[in-house]
């Protein structure tokens, strides 16, 4: 069985370590945030300015003030800062972020990704994501491993537009999680009950399969 | 005696020398935190040919969207567009432009054009359509690619609380791109809720030095938002 968007974020919340800073790009990866463990401390940053992102408010709360980078009405955590954009991508660029989780439409064997245009398509823009994806040393990408007709989103090489060049290392699809280095996918985890056959099959890049791939436990 | 005293009275006094033509730098993210009332100004002023650099542009009739109405925009900086119609008609039809710029190159592009510095290097953005007829320079074994800074012939920011000389606080994420956008402008307009007494506020809490302001105005703000999410009691 293929994962379940829930299913996913749970792996990815075992890649947090306590008293990591963490960036959530819009979409599955924010339900990263429902995962993480009860003993551990975690900061989410938003890149309009906030590092200590809460819940969001209740009614009475609400304040159009205070907002995430997907434009929600949010809260801040206890020891939360806000700053400007600049200051917020100066902590993404420098590299002071421990782990960024984000979407994509394709990503390559030499760690490149694509994710925010597909030509034909109306271009809405990049926001934040080509800071993200250079500025990150640990960046999981988030996705299915392929479209809704099957074909591979795990490719030789991306064929969309590129949001940034070979910085992806880790992807976590709903069939597997891998890691990419020295030009190749190398198959680390499978979904359970998901067969290497079918992971083969899905993935268009060069795979590296180990003599045992473990399934993923829940 | 006007001295440091910023303060105008009206908004066409705030807009006052904006021409046709014109570019104008915007703070704001989103809706949030956007100076509401002096785009509705230059909504009055029907100022045509404009360049706007601003992360968005606004919603449809909300922000500087209202600005596509009578499409007084040229062209927009930007690093998302999404979330307005009136924007992706104009933009397909050829009478808008549009340069999309990474969010964080962007910020960077306003503070470096306050801080005197013409052009910096980033690595955001290597190897992507974006870096296209850019210098590349390879620092430490990295690649990054030249941006330049911009500056504007207006910049207008939204502030919470400002003293008379311009000293201004910021609300919550209502900052965003604000403070870079302020220190950017040739003539620097900023709107607040409240003016007080210099004085009043905490110089260590000041967040734009009223250096960078030359015309502060009090509004009312409407405060739209954009994704009103809420959880359960």
């Amino acid at each position: 069985m293929s994962l379940s968007r829930d299913q996913m974020a749970i792996r990815v919340a075992r890649e947090l370590q306590d008293g990591y800073y963490v960036n959530l790009g819009i979409g599955i990866p924010t339900l990263v945030a429902n995962h993480v463990p009860e003993e551990m401390e975690v900061m989410l940053q938003s890149e309009n300015g906030l590092l200590g992102m809460g819940p969001f408010p209740t009614e009475d709360e609400v304040d159009a003030d205070l907002i995430n980078a997907g434009k929600q009405t949010v809260t801040t955590a206890t020891g939360a800062s806000i700053f400007s954009s600049a200051e917020s991508f100066a902590m993404i660029r420098g590299g002071h972020v421990d782990l960024t989780v984000l979407g994509a439409f394709e990503v390559d064997a030499s760690g490149n990704i694509a994710s925010w245009m597909i030509p034909g398509k109306l271009i809405k823009g990049m926001g934040g994501a080509m800071d993200l994806v250079a500025g990150a040393d640990n960046i999981v990408v988030m996705m299915t491993h392929a479209d809704k007709y099957g074909k591979s989103k795990l490719l030789s090489e991306c064929s969309l537009p590129l949001t940034g060049a070979g910085c992806i290392k880790q992807v976590l699809t709903d069939l597997a999680y891998l890691e990419i280095y020295d030009g190749k996918f190398h198959l680390v985890e499978r979904a359970p009950g998901v067969s290497i056959e079918e992971i083969v099959e899905k993935t268009a890049g060069a795979l590296v399969v180990p003599d045992s791939v473990p399934e993923m436990k829940f | 005696m006007a001295g440091f005293d910023k303060v105008v009275n009206t908004y066409e006094e705030a807009m006052a020398g904006l021409e046709n033509g014109m570019t104008v730098i915007a703070g704001g993210f989103g809706i949030c935190g956007i100076p509401e009332n002096l785009i509705k100004e230059i909504k009055k002023m029907g100022s045509k040919e404009l360049t706007i650099i601003s992360n968005n542009c606004g919603c449809d009739g909300l922000g500087l969207g209202i600005l596509l109405e009578d499409r007084q925009i040229k062209k927009m900086v930007s690093s998302y567009v999404g979330e307005n119609k009136m924007f992706e008609e104009q933009l397909l039809s050829g009478e808008l432009e549009v340069e999309l710029t990474p969010q964080g190159t962007l910020a960077e592009k306003m503070r470096a054009g306050g801080a005197g510095i013409p052009a910096f290097y980033t690595a955001t953005g290597f190897g992507t359509d974006i870096a296209k007829g850019k210098d590349v320079r390879e620092f430490d074994g990295r690649k990054y690619i030249l941006e330049e800074s911009v500056t504007g012939d207006f910049a207008i920011v939204k502030a919470w609380k400002a003293d008379r000389f311009g000293n201004a606080i910021y609300r919550h994420t209502a900052m965003n791109f604000n403070p870079m956008a302020a220190t950017a402008g040739k003539i620097t307009v900023m709107e607040v809720e409240e003016i007080v007494e210099p004085g009043e506020l905490d110089p260590m809490h000041i967040h734009t030095s009223g250096i960078y302001v030359d015309r502060l105005i009090q509004g009312t703000f409407e405060k739209r938002i954009e994704l009103r999410t809420v959880r359960e009691n």
